[in-house]
């Protein structure tokens, strides 16, 4: 089944103005029927207002194998966190 | 003859092409599809108890849409043919599917000007419904015709089979004919233009011809229906009839 409807990742987007997120995925048969099936299986409770769809094979992903090297470094550098000033009120939610 | 009984017509139509579609529940080629079938058969289900709801009301004598739904017998069901057709297959499914929305769609975009505030009402939420069941359905029909070898031979099957289903959508019985004078609902024989044009669209990139009409399978409107819409009924009454009453 997978060599006629290959895997496509799904991504929503919620509201104007927030990113799409990724949300699953699913097989078909190409784009069109991608949209249409990310939406029968993903928006049916009024999830959001924008689908994209992307092959899944068009993801190059970070290789697990490199998962320390890729993030373990940062775990020491609490300096790259924005905590040591106080945010004004007026800015609200950041 | 009263305008209840064209609401009741068309909300049979639903209901009855709402459960077809829902068989496929569980049962459906992909999990994707599994989801997308009773989709359109709550929508086209919610259409219907509305649609009931309001010709119970019309007529008068306190029928409500469990009533009208689950307490008539085949003879008593006004909905057409064509949605009452088995399943069979992927195809007859689809096509059957598009056949119905091609139709509805103009018809409740005309129906926005209905006289009939609730029939306003359905109309503006079901002709988006319809616009989604012709993209779907009309996507498989294009997929399917211009296939393999078997996908396309299926689906010159399913128009053969369907083709002579077509011709009653545009009839109106005497109860249609009352209420489309009143203003309460489209005339049918107007919408032919519109549905040509959408199923010879979807055709010429599926691939597939319409056969020429030389013949036209009426009587639904009658109550003449085919032995399929009993085996429906019995499957969809059978909890309602064997416990009258019942709550949950």
């Amino acid at each position: 089944m997978t060599a006629t409807t290959p895997l496509w990742e799904v991504f929503i987007r919620p509201r104007n103005g927030l990113a799409h997120k990724h949300v699953g995925s699913l097989h078909a048969a190409d784009e069109v029927m991608a949209l249409q099936s990310a939406r029968d299986v993903y928006t049916r409770r009024g999830e959001g207002n924008s689908i994209w769809v992307v092959p899944s094979a068009a993801i190059t992903a970070s290789d697990p194998d490199q998962t320390a090297e890729n993030f373990e470094p940062t775990a020491d550098k609490i300096y790259r966190h924005p905590t040591f000033y106080d945010t004004p009120e007026d800015v609200g939610h950041m | 003859m009263a305008v209840w009984e064209a609401l009741l017509e068309l909300a049979d139509d639903h209901l009855v092409l709402g459960h077809r579609i829902s068989e496929w529940c569980g049962h459906a080629p992909m999990l994707e599809e599994d989801l997308a079938m009773p989709n359109m058969g709550l929508d086209l289900i919610g259409t219907a108890r509305t649609l009931y709801d309001h010709a119970g009301k019309l007529e008068g004598k306190g029928r409500s849409e469990d009533d009208l739904a689950y307490l008539r017998d085949e003879r008593e069901y006004r909905n057409c043919l064509l949605v009452e057709r088995p399943n069979e297959d992927f195809a007859h499914t689809m096509l059957r599917q598009f056949y119905f929305a091609a139709f509805m769609r103009p018809y409740w975009l005309a129906a926005l000007n209905s006289a009939d505030a609730t029939v306003r009402g359905v109309a503006g939420k079901a002709e988006k419904e319809m616009a989604y069941h012709i993209r779907h359905a009309g996507e498989w029909v294009i997929r399917l015709g211009d296939g393999t070898e078997e996908s396309a031979a299926r689906m010159r099957d399913a128009v053969e089979a369907l083709h002579i289903y077509v011709d009653e959508l545009f009839d109106s019985s005497d109860a249609a004919r009352m209420a489309e004078a009143a203003g309460v609902l489209p005339v049918r024989a107007d919408l032919r233009d519109t549905w040509e044009r959408t199923v010879s669209e979807v055709f010429a990139e599926a691939l597939l011809e319409q056969p020429k009409a030389a013949y036209a399978q009426r009587g639904g409107r009658e109550g003449i229906h085919n032995e399929a819409l009993g085996h429906l009924l019995a499957e969809m009454q059978v909890v309602h009839r064997a416990h009258p009453g019942a709550r949950w």
